[in-house]
């Protein structure tokens, strides 16, 4: 691929398109070629006049639609001329989807061509190294050319579908090119290549995907977005698509888009458990590790997978498809059968990674040189299948050094150990923050706080909290907290999971806000927990995560409305954390407060109270 | 972009989209010279290809409505009938599974004979995930054939007794395990094409390496990759054209060709097999044989007789002053390769020597004790079949 030019890449934040023309001198080497393409267009002339005019629209559907999808689609140039790759436009404002192997040569900062030929400045914001995603955001303009998302869970295979991008680089003009084809495979779970990467319930298609395709889209027939994609299988005929392109599913992208907008390393999930086929077609548990959520929820060794995030399992495939497609730190619903008894319940599930394992993992510095990588899932290929390989294009060699950091860059990009970007995180932590305080801003009542009320089904109820603890008057007694400098004792009531010092840390937020909390930062968005079987699924939250006094708190804010509606609190982390659900919010004094609170604690319903009286105190002139 | 020149059979109408007819041509020149006429008519195929595959197949649908629809209702009717094969393997490259597909509701599998038969293991797993230890009823080894029998009932098959075919421009589908890449109850791969030319393949043995001569369907897409071969090639209707052949590579240009082998080629035999009156054809005699093949008896060598199904290929004498003595080999030897192709009977090694020029010089490697010993040598060329 020598011979194709490299784009040059002026350092200005908006530069029109050099055009640059493709070499012609192979393209007519030999007179035959002449007689080849004469023949070609005549005949193509003949057969037009006498196609049917069905054939005809149907073409000229498909222009149409191949035209909107090309205008969304960027090919990304590393700053500095450093490889690059493919990359999709999804939002007015920029936010943009690629491959993490793509951006990852890049840096913080790229450049994006787009097809009406213009090269915008981006920077990274979020990373997904196990699930080769990267969202970048580009800056220049508020109404971007974006695509649709799709539902890649409706994609039949069969069904048309076409790739838009940079192979090989060649958009040096920022023009994308298209390939056709249609949908090979769904649900396809591809063994991980190297260390981090693993490509799970993906789609698999017959668009001539190449290296520099990377990161680019797959749209459905209609030009909705369905998927990113990101590898394919070569083997022994050189790295050249062989009808075997796979993409990532827009589905696993939309689980992953909330932490990504946090500016975070994102890890992917394991449930604690190995699972193996038996011969009758079951999934079983091989083993399972017993500091698990999926232990303390009740799964045990031997016990058979019925279903997971809503799937059935049928395959270990199966299982790992799902698995991949969550982020370390969602709640999934898991069935499964023990001598013929069925229980269901909703798991907590882990990051594959330590946090600074994936740190070390992503700088390419093992933990420990002198130890291999543990096998992690017991992922290893059946024999004769080599892991499909992403499709990286070789660095530049003769690329100068990477250009200074455009301003426009820097000014959205905070360097923070774990992030990607922590200036993304801070913006939407406080996105979150704003819309919790339009419900009620309660930062002057920094006095005490009581609320009476009823406990279903036990009696009356009476809680108040201030900075200094809190207590709790109920049917069963008096119970006393005091705030000190770790909370992690702080487990009463007994069998409440520590509901005093959750009440605590909720006014704590509430009146102090992120600053005066501890640490608080934005998870990203994950599915509400409900214990509703039947309200499962709901929408996501958008998730605070923080920690004060040594322990750490979730909070669920929900998107529309901004209310808080969970809080859970983890006293240890290899505990169950104590969760407080509010709902029936009702005005007070122009804010609003809950009029329900549920607590919950492990599998166990603790109590459900109805607050009624509230009394909301400023704090005294003469305490401090 | 020397790179596309591995992609012979994908010239058509990618390469024409892109306005690059020109490599096209330059590039069918390469190889025709270099696969001596492997495929006749090829010489025509760019042409043909490019003015005619697109269209006339199109222009009989109705409305724009099927013309933009998925294959997806045609294709959940053919997965139940598409079964992957696994069986030894699994080392130097070589995929221990290949594809196959049912032929009859009591459980006949066609698939291609390849190594991935030659164990006493072979596992089907149906579309539904379920699993079957197969049994090998017969092979076919001029068309490459071989057909499995599972133990079960009112399967979902192909009807091979009414074949459709299909012509140059028609589009098909290809379904097979490629790669491996679905297991237990997930569906095979589907990708799509259309037939570039059904021509006659005669595949010489060193630039493309297949015994089988005789029409097939030459492809546009790539579906003859690890694991596909014994997959099946339907129309857009779903019904079957043929077998996807195995992966054919050209070892002078390093390009590859998708081909599959029609139903009608291969439906007699495949019914003499399921009746067990199939008598395997002797490749070194009648229609198929080379006209100047080589032989054993032209190097000097006599095997010991062919008495087993499988009889081991020892040397059993070595006529003086022959090619066999002048390069050292000596009874007692175990013929092990024949130019780099396993040979594990008798039978195979005749099959082999059928395949090669007597003028060319062959290489034989011989198990003689603990020690592998590999010769060169070309045949006498005084002595011949009719001196006997």
């Amino acid at each position: 691929m020598n011979g194709v030019p490299r784009p040059t890449i002026p350092g200005a934040e908006l530069v029109r398109a050099p055009t640059i023309l493709l070499p012609r001198s192979e393209f007519a080497r030999i007179p035959l070629c002449l007689v080849v393409t004469l023949g070609a267009l005549l005949s193509s002339a003949i057969a037009r006049a006498e196609v049917d005019e069905a054939v005809l629209q149907a073409e000229s559907q498909r222009v149409t639609v191949m035209a909107k999808a090309r205008e969304a689609t960027i090919a990304i140039f590393a700053n500095g001329g450093q490889g690059g790759g493919s990359g999709v436009v999804i939002s007015p404002d920029g936010y943009a989807l690629s491959n993490f192997h793509v951006t990852k040569p890049s840096g913080d900062a790229m450049k994006c061509g787009m097809a009406h030929g213009t090269l915008y400045d981006a920077v990274i914001v979020g990373v997904d190294p196990v699930g080769d995603l990267a969202l970048l955001k580009l800056f220049g303009r508020d109404d971007f050319p974006h695509a649709e998302l799709g539902d890649s869970d409706h994609v039949q295979v069969g069904d048309w579908a076409f790739a838009a991008g940079n192979p090989f680089l060649l958009a040096t003009d920022f023009q994308p090119t298209v390939t056709y084809g249609i949908i090979s495979g769904i649900h396809r779970y591809q063994y991980p290549s190297g260390t981090l990467l693993e490509y799970a319930d993906c789609l698999q298609t017959d668009a001539s995907i190449n290296p520099g395709n990377s990161g680019g889209p797959l749209f459905d027939s209609q030009g909705r977005l369905i998927g990113i994609n990101g590898r394919g299988s070569f083997e022994k005929r050189g790295r050249v698509n062989v009808g075997v392109g796979y993409a990532i599913s827009i589905n696993q992208i939309k689980n992953f888009l909330g932490c990504l907008h946090a500016g975070r390393i994102v890890d992917h999930a394991t449930l604690g458990a190995r699972v193996a086929s038996q011969d009758d077609g079951r999934v079983i548990v091989a083993d399972i590790v017993e500091s698990s959520d999926a232990y303390r929820r009740g799964l045990r060794y031997g016990d058979e997978i019925v279903s997971f995030g809503g799937r059935p399992i049928r395959t270990v495939n199966a299982f790992k498809n799902v698995l991949g497609i969550f982020p370390k730190g969602w709640r999934v619903p898991v069935v499964f059968r023990r001598k013929g008894q069925t229980f269901e319940t909703l798991v907590r599930l882990a990051g594959v990674h330590g946090t600074e394992e994936l740190l070390q993992k992503l700088s390419g510095k093992p933990a420990d040189p002198d130890q291999p990588p543990p096998p992690r899932r017991g992922d290893k290929p059946p024999d004769g299948q080599p892991p499909p390989e992403p499709m990286p294009l070789p660095p530049n060699a003769s690329a100068h050094a990477p250009p200074p950091v455009p301003e426009i860059v820097k000014q959205h990009l905070e360097a923070r150990r774990g992030y990607a970007n922590y200036y993304f995180n801070k913006l939407n932590r406080d996105r979150v923050w704003k819309q919790l305080v339009a419900r009620g801003d309660f930062a002057e009542f920094a006095g005490p706080w009581v609320v009476k009320g009823e406990w279903l089904g036990a009696g009356e109820a009476e809680f108040s909290f201030s900075n200094e603890g809190a207590m709790c008057a109920l049917p069963g007694g008096m119970l006393t907290f005091t705030a000190g400098d770790s909370l992690a004792d702080a487990t009463d009531p007994p069998a409440s999971g520590g509901l005093l010092a959750a009440l605590y840390l909720w006014r704590r937020l509430l009146v102090g806000g992120p600053d005066q909390f501890g640490s608080l930062d934005y998870y990203g968005a994950a599915p509400f927990a409900s214990h509703d079987v039947a309200s499962r699924q709901g929408g996501l939250v958008d998730v605070l995560i923080g920690s004060s006094g040594g322990v750490e708190c979730q909070f669920g804010i929900d998107a529309a409305s901004g209310r808080l509606l969970v809080l859970e609190m983890f006293l240890r982390s290899d505990d169950d954390p104590c969760e407080l659900h509010f709902s029936d919010y009702h005005e007070f004094e122009g804010r609003e407060l809950p009029g329900k609170l549920e607590v919950r604690y492990g599998d166990g319903l603790y109590g459900v109270f109805k607050l009624t009286n509230w009394t909301l105190h400023k704090p005294a002139e003469d305490t401090p | 972009m020397s790179d596309f020149g591995s992609r012979i059979s994908d010239c058509g109408l990618n390469f024409a989209a892109r306005g690059m007819s020109g490599q096209v041509a330059s590039r069918r020149c390469h190889s025709a010279m270099g696969c001596q006429s492997a495929v006749r008519g090829l010489a025509g195929l760019v042409g043909v290809t490019l003015l005619l595959s697109a269209w006339p197949a199109m222009a009989k649908a109705a409305d724009t409505a099927t013309l933009n629809s998925s294959f997806a209702g045609v294709i959940d009717e053919v997965q139940p009938k598409i079964a992957k094969i696994y069986g030894a393997g699994g080392f130097r490259g070589l995929e221990p599974y290949q594809s196959g597909f049912l032929v009859s509701p009591e459980g006949h599998v066609l698939t291609v004979w390849s190594y991935v038969l030659d164990t006493d293991f072979i596992t089907v797993t149906l579309n539904d995930g379920r699993k079957f230890e197969a049994k090998l009823l017969g092979v076919d080894p001029r068309l490459e054939l071989a057909v499995l029998k599972i133990d079960a009932q009112g399967l979902p098959c192909f009807d091979l007794a009414s074949p459709a075919v299909a012509g140059t421009g028609a589009r098909v589908l290809a379904f097979s395990n490629l790669f491996g890449v679905a297991t237990g109850d997930e569906p095979s791969s589907v990708l799509h094409g259309s037939v570039a030319i059904k021509s006659q393949l005669e595949a010489r043995h060193g630039v493309f390496e297949t015994p089988y001569r005789g029409p097939a369907y030459i492809l546009d897409a790539m579906t003859n990759n690890p694991g596909a071969a014994g997959g099946a090639l339907t129309d857009r209707q779903g019904r079957l054209l043929g077998m996807l052949g195995k992966e054919l590579r050209n070892s002078l240009n390093n390009t590859w060709l998708n081909y599959a082998v029609p139903v009608e080629e291969m439906a007699a035999t495949v019914a003499e097999i399921r009746a067990g009156k199939f008598v395997e054809r002797p490749t070194d005699a009648g229609a198929a044989k080379r006209e100047n093949a080589l032989s054993t008896d032209l190097l000097g060598l006599v095997l010991v007789p062919d008495v087993l199904e499988r009889t081991p290929p020892f040397v059993d004498q070595v006529r003086a002053g022959s090619p066999a003595a002048t390069a050292g080999l000596r009874p007692d030897d175990l013929l092990l390769f024949v130019n780099g192709q396993l040979v594990q009977s008798v039978k195979a090694i005749s099959a082999e020597m059928a395949r090669i020029d007597r003028s060319d010089m062959v290489q034989l490697t011989v198990l003689r004790g603990q020690q592998l010993i590999t010769v060169e040598l070309v045949a006498s060329p005084e002595r011949s079949d009719g001196t006997e």
